[in-house]
């Protein structure tokens, strides 16, 4: 517990963290250690280059850092929410808003065709042509567009996974 | 309902019943009479015989008697013929009860079995004859249990297994083992009460018994869980835990039995049997994987003995299981691994027809297994000697109850500490309720030596009695209950290409964070595995170049076959979603933006370039399909259901290569009489038995259809330009090259279907129903001529 404290004295605005994104000091303190191991030049900063970048900015310091991997506590059910506080992390819909992020890369709120496809090609990893691609990117949005402007909101991307356990799926049982 | 047609079909069924009834009658002389072999002896043969004696001892005075015009040897054919009777009777009871519809909503068929095993039993007795000993133990292990749990293992959901085999394997393992000492234990404890007469039974035996009673039966789980359609995690939770736990059944039955004679069990012993118990189940496990990489590297090889594909996987299988069983190995097990294993690579090797093969053989296998052992059950249970002991039976069922659900809750307790989706009270109570006992109970008892245990007897009275209980008090009162506290049900609809782009990605994202936590999680290994089969075993495993293509695409082409397979089936013209689709798809595929007009359109102009990929698309798409089966309900042999509202894509791709070819071809093609001369189940008769006959139908001369983009009132039009288009697709063939004939026969399946469907469509008018059995049948049996089409490879 000694060097619980001691770490967490490094760590600026802690409490606020913790408070924000529901993690435990001892969870702020392992990561901490793992943000550490992985900024190899002590800057401070994690940069693409250390881990093959996930997101957009292009660094992230630990309070990103901590508060991205927020996204991916299990999300808890049973506790019934204070309506007046903001949205928890982890709940289900601050995840999906999350993975759409990742999706809607100019961040403009819709998943455009254009987008889908980069996100398509980026898991096929060149193993498919070009116009099965699309194909299937054109199907996906007809699928889920339900109002017809050939790009896929929020709203529709949350409906059209409200069969998927999202809450398991975007759960790491380590970050509980 | 009219009147008339109900009392038609009542009078159908009764007609039925009596039909059955007589059969049963007239079985249960012969298979009364298989148990007393001397009676059976029939006079022709033995005349047969003494002529020949008298005949070789005595040449001259024995007076030559007739020729035996007709005779009956009933030995000779016994065996089979006894069999024979035995399935036949067991398939005619499961056609009846579904002619009682209010009777298989309330009565699981698995407690109606058991009650037409009791009544043939009974008829036997009366008869005065023998009953047979139906249920043996060889006869069940070895022919009766394979089909349902290869059929298990072959469609196991691996997924939701894979994710929750932490807690199957506790509550198989953990809860097994508990069951069995509880009982045991208690039993023992009841038995040396003073007041019960029991006190010969020693401390060994009891545990014995606890072991034999406490697995959880995989049959009996089946054949009740199927009809109620409950939610998928916890129909793998007591499913999987069924089929793991024969493992530890394995080992405690034979510790005890090995040292019951011995009278004690050291530390030694039980240091053993865990030893014993990890040979046992990883062992199997590694026999079944073992045949199963076997039979998938032979489905390698098939592609030019295609009829003999699915006999592989079936022998495999099977050999797996005897190998395991051979060395006491969990069989069971044996055969879910090699099924489990066998599945990903085979399914891309093997054509079409040989998949259907597989589905179907098992499906069928597996249905007459489970309703023949519930009906030997029942007769077993008229057969079997008994001891009934009011203390020792109920007590059984009592503790039985009571250690399942204690179990049950405990380790759910201790499982939830590590679940992510935690279980729910109500799914514990539905995972404890569901904990049925079966056949496997009582044929290990009925293995028991009866000199070792004297009270062999009245164990199987008790087992016997178990069984009923679960069977039918549980196994009737689950679905009600399962209603009442409103557990989620199997969810019906498929899932949506939105919903797999979205889960693919998630893994991705998933593993990554899981790399960047530095913890090695699930999905690591997943991942893991996952590059580890695609970089070396799908290249030894899989045929040809199919090992590269991604499972995205899989999911999406076997989606857009299926879509190409209800349009046609319904000719087009039911079920039509609205207009505005119409608009989004045509915009996508046209490069230049047109807006969508009225029925008076010019033909759309598209680019050759776009020709191309729609035709490349639209090939590879009517190609092989491997319907993957979400879940492994018996009794949907169709396993596509029929989406609600379909995107326009397909017909959208149709339409343009109709356009096309009318652009190319307008003075060469086939087509369907528009009105049909002869009924459409003749000319789908005609063409189901010889599709070679598509050719032979001459076009009516002047009958050019007009091909109208229709797409503000989708009627019967379409239905008749989408038929056209593919009759012209066939006709060209004859003129076109070998490679394209090829397509064609590929092409076959849904044109005569679609005909047929075009045909009903035009006879009667407007059918509510877009499923049509025929048609069904006529996609999955074009005929021994496509057999040399299904080469292709996968990908184009």
């Amino acid at each position: 517990m000694g060097s619980t404290n001691s770490t967490l004295s490094k760590i600026p605005n802690v409490e606020e963290l913790m408070r924000e994104t529901g993690f435990s000091p001892a969870h702020i303190v392992r990561l901490y250690d793992r943000f550490e191991s992985l900024d190899k030049e002590k800057t401070g900063h994690l940069r693409p280059e250390d881990f093959g970048a996930i997101n957009r900015q292009d660094t992230v310091d630990f309070h990103s850092f901590v508060r991205i991997l927020a996204h991916f506590r299990p999300a808890e059910n049973n506790r019934p929410r204070d309506p007046s506080l903001p949205e928890p992390v982890n709940s289900r819909i601050s995840k999906l808003k999350f993975a759409f992020q990742l999706y809607d890369l100019d961040k403009d709120g819709k998943i455009s065709r254009a987008e889908l496809l980069q996100v398509l090609r980026s898991m096929m990893e060149m193993q498919v042509t070009e116009e099965q691609l699309e194909s299937i990117a054109d199907r996906t949005i007809q699928e889920a567009d339900l109002d017809r402007d050939d790009a896929i909101s929020f709203e529709e991307f949350r409906k059209s996974l409200e069969k998927v356990n999202i809450d398991h799926k975007m759960s790491i049982r380590f970050l509980r | 309902m009219q009147p008339d047609s109900c009392s038609r079909g009542f009078m159908e069924r009764g007609f039925l019943l009596l039909v059955v009834l007589m059969f049963l009658e007239g079985t249960v002389f012969p298979l009364g009479a298989a148990s007393s072999p001397d009676i059976s002896a029939p006079d022709g043969a033995g005349g047969h015989e003494r002529n020949d004696d008298h005949r070789g001892i005595d040449n001259y005075t024995f007076p030559k008697k007739a020729f035996p015009v007709l005779s009956l040897d009933y030995g000779h054919i016994q065996m089979p013929f006894e069999i024979s009777l035995w399935v036949l009777l067991a398939s005619l009871m499961k056609l009846g009860f579904h002619l009682i519809p209010r009777l298989s909503g309330i009565v699981p068929e698995s407690c109606l079995l058991i009650v037409v095993g009791l009544l043939v039993g009974g008829l036997i007795k009366l008869a005065g004859e023998e009953v047979p000993p139906v249920l043996d133990s060889k006869l069940f292990f070895l022919c009766l249990l394979p089909p349902i749990i290869l059929d298990a293992g072959y469609f196991l959901p691996i997924r939701p297994f894979m994710e929750n085999i932490g807690t199957i394997l506790m509550f198989a393992v953990i809860g097994t083992l508990w069951n069995a000492f509880f009982v045991g234990g208690l039993l023992f404890a009841v038995c040396q009460i003073e007041g019960t007469h029991l006190s010969q039974v020693e401390l060994l035996p009891c545990l014995l018994f606890g072991s034999i009673i406490s697995a959880v039966d995989p049959v009996a789980v089946l054949a009740v869980f199927e009809e109620i359609h409950i939610n998928e995690l916890l129909h793998i939770l007591v499913f999987g835990e069924s089929l793991l736990n024969d493992a530890v059944t394995v080992v405690l039955y034979h510790l005890f039995e090995e040292y019951s004679g011995a009278g004690e069990v050291t530390l030694m012993d039980a240091f053993l049997g865990v030893i014993c118990f990890l040979i046992v189940s990883l062992g199997g496990v590694a026999v079944g994987a073992i045949y199963g990489i076997l039979a998938a590297f032979t489905s390698r090889f098939t592609s030019h003995t295609r009829v003999i594909e699915p006999l592989f996987v079936f022998v495999y299988s099977y050999m797996a299981y005897l190998s395991a069983e051979m060395f006491h190995l969990s069989g069971i097990m044996a055969l879910i691994a090699c099924g489990a294993v066998t599945r990903p690579y085979v399914e891309a090797n093997i054509s079409h027809k040989s998949h259907t093969t597989i589905k179907y053989f098992l499906k069928m296998w597996s249905s007459v297994s489970e309703t023949l052992i519930f009906i030997f059950l029942g007769v077993a249970t008229v057969a079997g000697p008994h001891a009934w002991n009011w203390t020792f039976v109920s007590v059984t069922v009592i503790l039985c109850l009571v250690s399942r659900v204690i179990g049950v809750v405990g380790l759910t307790f201790i499982i939830n500490k590590f679940r992510i989706v935690k279980l729910t009270t109500k799914d514990q109570f539905i995972v404890a309720y569901g904990g049925l006992r079966g056949a496997i109970a009582f044929s290990l008892g009925y293995l028991l030596d009866k000199d070792h245990f004297p009270m062999r007897t009245m164990f199987l009275t008790a087992i016997i009695t178990e069984i009923f209980f679960t069977v039918f008090v549980q196994g009737m009162t689950i679905k009600p209950l399962v209603d009442l506290l409103a557990v989620k049900k199997k969810q019906e609809a498929k899932r949506s290409i939105n919903e797999e782009i979205h889960t693919q990605f998630l893994d991705h994202l998933l593993t990554g964070i899981e790399d960047i936590c530095g913890h090695y999680g699930h999905h690591h290994w997943k991942d893991k595995l996952n590059r580890f089969n695609k970089k070396y075993i799908k290249k030894c495993l899989i045929a040809g170049e199919r090992y590269k293509e991604p499972q995205l695409i899989a999911f999406y082409h076997k989606m857009e076959f299926k879509q190409a397979i209800e349009l046609v089936e319904s000719g087009g013209g039911v079920k039509m979603p609205a207009a505005m689709p119409l608009q989004v798809s045509m915009q996508n595929i046209q490069p230049k933006k047109q807006p969508p007009m009225a029925a008076d359109r010019a033909l759309p102009q598209f680019t050759k370039n776009r020709e191309e990929e729609i035709r490349k698309i639209l090939r590879s798409n009517l190609q092989k399909t491997r319907q993957r089966l979400r879940s492994y309900n018996r009794h949907t042999l169709v396993a596509d259901p029929y989406e609600d509202g379909w995107s326009e894509y397909m017909l959208k791709k149709q339409r343009m290569i109709e356009l096309e070819k009318k652009m190319t071809q307008m003075s060469n093609y086939l087509t369907v009489p528009a009105a049909p001369s002869d009924s459409p189940t003749m000319r789908r008769a005609r063409l189901a038995s010889d599709p070679n006959a598509f050719y032979t139908i001459k076009a009516p001369p002047g009958n050019v259809p007009t091909i109208q983009v229709e797409l503000a009132s989708p009627q019967s039009p379409d239905s008749v330009n989408l038929v056209d288009e593919f009759s012209k697709k066939g006709g060209s063939s004859q003129k076109n090259t070998d490679d394209r004939k090829e397509e064609q026969g590929r092409m076959m399946k849904p044109p005569s279907a679609g005909k047929g469907g075009k045909g009903e469509e035009e006879e009667e008018e407007e059918e509510g129903e877009n499923k049509n059995p025929g048609l069904l049948r006529c996609l999955s049996d074009p005929g021994p001529s496509n057999e040399d089409e299904e080469d292709e490879p996968f990908l184009p």
